[in-house]
């Protein structure tokens, strides 16, 4: 048996107690194959428009992404992208980084990035589709 | 008790490099290049919210030869992380474990990457002509 100190006069038993599960072990992994799932149809959809475009002048590609619909996927596809992206990232640096104060402002940087990166993508799809709107 | 060494699960160093492990770590690999490549989308976004002008001083970084050169990159990895994910929600359910699936679901996805990567060099040049407009 492992010979940590025992702090208090609990039993090993009474330790575990409580610190298990906490009932969502699987959400990660879940989360991970929705937004994957998800995405196989919203990136394909991105990247084949982007590859069909007449030319990848400012005009062509203005004019593609103010328009009602593909605005709304490309800034739904963002945000899927953002989130399936933030996951896998968390995975890696869980896996690769070491030192508990390296590791935490990994996850933090993480996920202070991701917010920032998807929130400025959509937030710019918006300004484009909303602009034609007001104007 | 005295503190004795545990035995170890086999070391990067004398693991047989394998399809199975690389295609693994490739995985990763075109995942991590690939969320990189999402802050280039955005910001290619944020270029064309903000404008002619800085929709044309981005397109000077992504339109040279080292831009396509890395865009082209990323269209390949793109494709592999898509194929091989695919490949991994299908293990998910239950299918391809047996060894000789998993080799040939594994080279397929490799030449599947390859074949459609080229597709999209064609589709890119044949739509778009030039990369600048």
């Amino acid at each position: 048996m492992d010979e940590s100190p025992r702090v208090g006069m609990r039993s090993p038993l009474g330790r575990v107690t409580g610190l298990g599960s906490a009932k969502d072990g699987t959400g990660h992994w879940w989360a991970q194959r929705l937004s994957a799932l998800a995405l196989v149809p919203l990136a394909s959809w991105l990247l084949i428009s982007i590859l069909t475009l007449p030319n990848l002048g400012y005009a062509a590609v203005h004019d593609w992404l103010s328009r009602p619909l593909e605005g709304f996927l490309a800034a739904l596809c963002t945000g899927t992208l953002t989130y399936h992206s933030y996951l896998g990232t968390t995975v890696v640096v869980e896996d690769y980084v070491h030192g508990r104060a390296a590791k935490l402002l990994s996850l933090i940087g993480l996920k202070f990035m991701h917010v920032l990166v998807g929130g400025a993508g959509i937030f710019a799809i918006l300004r484009l589709t909303m602009g034609t709107l007001v104007s | 008790m005295p503190a004795r060494a545990r035995p170890l699960s086999p070391h990067l160093q004398v693991y047989r490099w394998q399809i199975s492990n690389t295609l693994s770590i490739l995985h990763r690999l075109t995942g991590v290049a690939l969320s990189i490549g999402l802050v280039g989308l955005v910001a290619w976004f944020i270029a064309v919210a903000g404008g002619a002008q800085d929709y044309a001083a981005l397109m000077r970084l992504y339109g040279g030869a080292f831009g396509w050169l890395i865009a082209m990159a990323l269209v390949f990895a793109f494709f592999y992380h898509l194929l091989n994910g695919v490949r991994h929600l299908a293990w998910d359910v239950g299918f391809g474990f047996e060894r000789r699936d998993r080799h040939a679901s594994g080279w397929l996805v490799v030449a599947g990457a390859l074949v459609l990567t080229a597709i999209a060099l064609v589709l890119a040049a044949h739509f778009g002509g030039s990369s600048h407009g």
